[in-house]
């Protein structure tokens, strides 16, 4: 054996591209998930046009945009990170996904002030403002909540896996040729933007 | 095509802090563009533009940040035939709808 294959045998084993396809292949199932939601969402709409529309009305398309624009920008910030990372700006990587993290809060921020807004006027399944819609509206509305709950859930998650990408730069243990956790985490983010891209036109413009 | 080098040597494709900023700008103006289009009145079709410009949207992140572009090719094609089995979700339950 030559000196350099000895050298390799006592490397720890790692398989960046394996790690990376078994990420797609949660994010597979991420995007079933939403899929089937999707599914029920535009069939539903199909089946009730004017109380989807009705519905939708009773949502801010201007801070739906802002949103947008948030989690694009976070977005943007993750992808940036991973060039960082692998050009060894550590300091860099590490400002962006803290970014990242601050966007995350602001998206839940605006959610909580939209959500909050919608409570106090009733308009949840079992208050009074919600259960005085007709049928269609109300189906809107439980798929509003469930899907944009559960995306935000997502955020959630997304925001404290980043966290422990940071924490693992710290440590020295994501560098410049050893990112893959780095660059998975940045997949489920990029991924909570996707859903986000398609949810918001679908649920905040129906004009 | 760079994929079609040896493999084993697992080389990372970096994409430039630059070309990463000027998708950030394509998607906001593609965000822009989704809310202009959506005042706009397009009766029935008002849904396939709006969907049209999300899958745009959508493939313009899978390709650059989340790296299809510069990845194995086993990924993009097992994303598209995830997006088929969806696809025949849709178009199978729209069917049972239309035909009942």
């Amino acid at each position: 054996m030559s000196e350099e294959a000895l050298q390799h045998a006592h490397d720890e084993h790692r398989d960046d591209a394996a790690s990376k396809l078994g990420m797609w292949l949660f994010l597979f199932t991420e995007l079933l998930l939403f899929g089937g939601l999707f599914l029920v969402y535009s069939i539903y709409r199909n089946l009730n046009m004017e109380d989807f529309h009705a519905g939708s009305a009773h949502l801010d398309i201007f801070i739906g945009a802002i949103n947008t624009v948030v989690l694009i920008t976070s977005s943007a910030t993750v992808a940036i990170s991973i060039t960082a990372i692998q050009k060894k700006h550590y300091r860099l990587a590490k400002n962006l996904l803290w970014f990242t993290i601050i966007a995350a809060g602001i998206f839940m921020v605006n959610k909580y002030f939209e959500w909050g807004h919608k409570f106090e006027i009733g308009l949840y399944p079992g208050g009074e403002m919600f259960e005085a819609m007709p049928g269609g509206e109300r189906l809107f509305f439980v798929l509003y909540y469930f899907m944009t709950g559960l995306h935000g859930l997502h955020v959630i998650i997304g925001a404290i896996i980043l966290g422990f990408v940071i924490k693992e730069i710290n440590q020295g243990k994501q560098t410049h040729d050893n990112f893959a956790f780095h660059e998975n985490a940045g997949l489920y983010w990029h991924l909570v933007d996707l859903i986000w891209i398609f949810l918001f036109p679908l649920m905040y413009l129906i004009i | 095509m760079e994929n079609d080098k040896n493999n084993h040597e697992e080389e990372h494709h970096i994409v430039s802090y630059a070309a990463n900023l000027k998708i950030w700008v394509v998607l906001l103006v593609l965000t822009w563009l989704t809310i202009t289009v959506a005042y706009l009145d397009f009766g029935n079709l008002a849904v396939a533009v709006a969907l049209l410009i999300a899958t745009f949207k959508a493939g313009v992140v899978l390709t650059y940040y989340m790296h299809l572009k510069f990845d194995s090719k086993l990924l993009t094609i097992l994303l598209l035939i995830t997006v088929a089995v969806f696809s025949t979700f849709i178009i199978l339950t729209f069917f049972d709808y239309a035909f009942r």
